[in-house]
């Protein structure tokens, strides 16, 4: 039920974002069209039936891409600055990160957004663990390196999905 | 509207300087893994960049440079990971400081 509801509602926006208009004509196919697809669809899939729908997971959802957007600028400026300085500063190598979070869904988000974040990118993940190549390694202590990489991210995820 | 011009004109321009560092640092980058990151982290911001621009130009492009946008921010990362996986499974060396200078003293 929760997965029906938030596919048909992401089916709409995107239908109504590609339209550009608010025609009642074009809301009410849209409406129409995405509640047929997510019934045909939603059978087997669980993609977003981790997600938790509450006002907090909400809040911390849009916290989420705030952070997120700024990790992201922050990891342009650190990128451009090693290509630009003639001694390319850079000391990489592959660490482990350990995750939390259960929900696969939430794991290939974390993923994700170690991969936009400053000098990491995700490489593998075998179930808790992520290998995750370092720019610029500053400790190979499993502790630290999920403390530096991840925490930042594990805590917002942990709320949205369970 | 004039000032929506120039600020719209101005993003753009950032948004392609960072495309430009980012295609610097595919160049510079010494092995294939620092390559992607150079190549995923510069392009996501500038491509975001040139989009932000191209709507306050086009005040009524904004929602379908919206989704492209977001569809963007998922599947860069995506992409980038596969690359780097292939790479981990085929075993490509990592560079590091010492492998060169072994090399220059040989």
């Amino acid at each position: 039920m929760k997965n029906l509801f938030i596919f048909s509602v992401l089916l709409f926006s995107v239908w109504v974002l590609l339209n550009a208009s608010i025609d009642k004509s074009i809301l009410i196919v849209g409406g129409f069209l995405s509640i047929i697809l997510s019934l045909l669809f939603s059978k087997n899939r669980s993609i977003f039936s981790s997600i938790k729908i509450s006002p907090k997971s909400f809040l911390y959802f849009f916290l989420y891409i705030f952070v997120l957007l700024i990790e992201v600028i922050k990891a342009n400026f650190d990128v451009a600055r090693r290509v630009i300085m003639p001694t390319i500063p850079i000391n990489p190598g592959v660490v482990e990160v350990k995750t939390k979070l259960k929900s696969p869904v939430a794991r290939l988000i974390l993923a994700n957004s170690i991969t936009l974040t400053p000098g990491t990118l995700t490489v593998d993940i075998k179930d808790e663990t992520l290998l995750v190549h370092w720019i610029d390694v500053k400790s190979t202590d499993l502790e630290k390196t999920t403390k530096y990489i991840a925490a930042s991210f594990e805590k917002y995820l942990e709320v949205i999905y369970g | 509207m004039h000032i929506l011009h120039i600020s719209g004109a101005i993003t753009l321009l950032a948004g392609s300087i960072f495309l430009v560092l980012g295609a610097l640092g595919v160049v510079r980058m010494p092995d294939p893994f620092n390559r992607i990151q150079a190549g995923t982290k510069a392009t996501t911001l500038g491509t975001i960049l040139v989009m932000s621009g191209l709507g306050m130009l086009h005040p009524s492009w904004l929602p379908k440079l919206f989704i492209l946008i977001f569809f963007i921010v998922i599947t860069n990362p995506i992409s980038s990971h596969v690359l780097a996986r292939v790479m981990h499974n085929l075993q490509v060396p990592l560079w590091s400081k010492k492998d060169q200078l072994s090399e220059e003293e040989e």
